[in-house]
């Protein structure tokens, strides 16, 4: 990246205090989004892809809490600001797209009055000025008839129609970045494509870059311009989005591509990765990916690797040891 | 909503039959009415004469709807005990129950509404845990008790507060009132205290069970994740999704305070239409029990249909008038 970053994380650390000991969730957490750039993170459940976004955002269930590492928002770090000072960044720097939208928005007032309020509490600006930008944010998101629309409760729009109205909260106060978690993973197929288009489309528009947190590839690969893939709360290779989908170099990576069925031919069986990703209080010592590895060998049991340069990407695996490199 | 509120009147109209029925009853199961009256000389024809002036030869559903006719103009007959008419006798003690009920409500909102806001919201704080504590004190110690407790407190011990009656009041038309004087004042304290401790309680905890209900859900977290100030999204977006229960209950509980003033008001010497009814009870004055079940019943009926428009004007999704789920 020759731009300075937007967001910068670096060796972020999220634990839970429970009664039998500390569970690490989010284990040395780094990477960097340019402005106006997509990174998609995916992973199987459970990865931390959702916990990074909420780490960003501070909105961490507790008992969660950032035990180390640093977040920094266009040079400057927000992981040690006040509640207060934090509540000013989210909405107005950083704003949120949640996965479901049949529950992310209050039942009990209007979508204008929503949207009017997010954008008065962070511009300057009168009712009559907020309620006019919040009909054009409704129509940008592609809702019909806004100016009669935007009187309407969150009940009277269809889950595709509400999940418009939440990216149009996100956006209204007009952040530079957006944590997207899996924006459209509660939507029918045939709507899930329309919204991510939208989003892209926005983004794009307003030059604001967004971290799409998400498990369907097809959704990365179409959208997205680097993907972080994330593993037992680790990220285990980062990288341009058509390097990683095509030619990833982590054998989870590897792993999770294959598993992707091909339509172009008709297989058996389709590829899957044997094992589960492990609990948050049984990872294993060296690689987490260890015990489903394939290429496994004696380091991997032992230490655990960082991300190393791997030709296109970076990957977490000792495969990519200069000085080892055994039988890549 | 006319078509609703025409509905829920007609709904409530064989529940007053029913208690109508139940009030007539009385007259002729608890003791003779014809014996009361004529005392312990009679002669045979100065009974048949008085049965038949009072209507007592004619059939059993002449003679209810007869009652009935006379119920809805407000007409009971004259008391046993006092020879007045029992609608003089009832108006006449209204006001101090009234007057009493509505600031024992208005205490069990205005502190248990809050108290329950902030017990759901810091429930670890001390002060959070010594609320509950004492809410449990309120719910199960019993009203006389804490009347009596009171009275030895505030009255015997300390001498602020009277421990008996109304104080002065002033007339005004047929309204009686003490919120005028200091006096008027001084004495609703006790009363209103004991009576509205258990609904206060029982509010506390159920705005606080809402409350830890609601925090948790989608909207809430994207309300906070849109960076709206902590006042808004704890008192606005929170609170309100609470109202719907808390109606509920409230208004239940305002019914029950004016039927069951009773206790308190005996303990007080309060001159309100429960010390009037406990005093009819000793005397077997029928037509006041009668016309105080009635009433009593009619105030039920009234605040359930005025919780159900409230409800309606709390929750948007209940307002069927506005048309089903416009568009897509």
């Amino acid at each position: 990246m020759t731009a300075a970053p937007l967001l910068e994380v670096r060796n972020l650390r999220v634990e839970f205090p429970t009664r039998r000991g500390t569970l690490v969730a989010l284990h040395d957490v780094s990477f960097s989004i340019a402005p106006g750039e997509i990174l998609g993170v995916v992973g199987e459940s459970g990865a931390g892809k959702s916990m990074t976004g909420a780490a960003i955002i501070r909105l961490l269930e507790p008992p969660g809490r950032i035990a180390g590492g640093q977040i920094l928002l266009e040079g400057r770090r927000i992981d040690n600001l006040s509640q207060d000072e934090m509540r000013r960044i989210r909405g107005r720097r950083i704003g949120a797209i949640f996965q479901d939208p049949l529950t992310t928005l209050n039942p009990l007032y209007t979508v204008g009055r929503q949207l009017t309020e997010t954008m008065q509490t962070h511009l300057d600006l009168s009712n009559s000025e907020a309620r006019k930008r919040a009909i054009d944010w409704l129509e940008m998101v592609g809702i019909p008839a806004a100016a009669q629309r935007i009187d309407s409760y969150p009940h009277e729009f269809s889950g595709g129609m509400r999940q418009r109205v939440v990216i149009a909260l996100a956006l209204c106060a007009e952040p530079r970045l957006v944590v997207a978690d899996e924006p459209t993973t509660a939507l029918d197929v045939s709507i899930q494509a329309q919204v991510i288009a939208l989003l892209k489309r926005l983004a794009r528009e307003k030059n604001t870059s967004m971290m799409l947190v998400t498990h369907d590839m097809g959704v990365i690969a179409e959208t997205a311009d680097r993907v972080a893939v994330m593993y037992a709360g680790r990220v285990v290779e980062i990288g341009p989005v058509r390097e990683v989908v095509k030619h990833p170099h982590h054998p989870y990576s590897i792993g999770l591509m294959n598993s992707i069925p091909p339509l172009d031919h008709r297989v058996e069986r389709l590829a899957q990765i044997d094992g589960a990703m492990p609990r948050l209080n049984a990872v294993p010592p060296g690689c987490p990916y260890n015990p489903r590895c394939p290429k496994v060998f004696d380091r991997c049991i032992v230490e655990r690797p960082d991300l190393l340069d791997a030709g296109s990407t970076s990957a977490a695996c000792w495969l990519y040891d200069r000085a080892e490199a055994p039988h890549v | 909503m006319f078509a609703f509120i025409l509905s829920r009147l007609l709904q409530a109209l064989p529940v007053m039959l029913v208690v109508a029925l139940i009030a007539f009853a009385m007259f002729a199961y608890v003791g003779d009415p014809v014996s009361i009256m004529l005392g312990q000389d009679f002669t045979e024809a100065q009974r048949d004469a008085l049965v038949r002036d009072l209507g007592l030869d004619q059939p059993f559903f002449v003679q209810f709807a007869r009652f009935v006719g006379n119920a809805v103009q407000g007409e009971f007959g004259l008391s046993y005990r006092l020879s007045r008419p029992v609608a003089e006798l009832i108006a006449e003690r209204a006001p101090a129950t009234l007057e009493l009920a509505s600031c024992a409500a208005a205490i069990a909102l205005f502190v248990g509404v809050p108290m329950g806001v902030f017990t759901g919201l810091y429930r670890r704080s001390w002060l959070s845990r010594f609320f509950l504590t004492f809410s449990l004190i309120g719910v199960s110690l019993p009203t006389f008790l804490i009347g009596i407790l009171l009275i030895l407190i505030f009255s015997v011990w300390l001498g602020w507060l009277p421990s008996f009656g109304r104080g002065e009041v002033v007339q005004i038309g047929a309204w009686s009132t003490g919120f005028l004087t200091g006096a008027g004042l001084k004495a609703l304290v006790l009363p209103s205290i004991t009576l509205g401790l258990f609904q206060l309680t029982l509010i506390m905890r159920l705005v606080r069970a809402e409350m830890l209900e609601v925090l948790r859900t989608d909207y809430i977290k994207f309300a906070r994740a849109r960076g709206l100030a902590d006042r808004t999204v704890n008192f606005g977006h929170a609170l309100k999704n609470t109202l719907v229960p808390v109606i509920t209950i409230a208004g239940l509980q305002f019914g029950s305070i004016i039927a069951f003033a009773i206790v308190t008001e005996t303990v007080f010497q309060w001159p309100g239409m429960g010390l009037l009814f406990i005093q009819s009870v000793g005397a077997a004055d029928i037509p006041v029990m009668a016309a105080y079940l009635m009433l009593i019943a009619l105030v039920f009926v009234a605040i359930n249909l005025v919780v159900d428009l409230l409800y309606f004007a709390v929750d948007p999704r209940l307002r069927a008038d506005r048309g089903a789920v416009r568009g897509t």
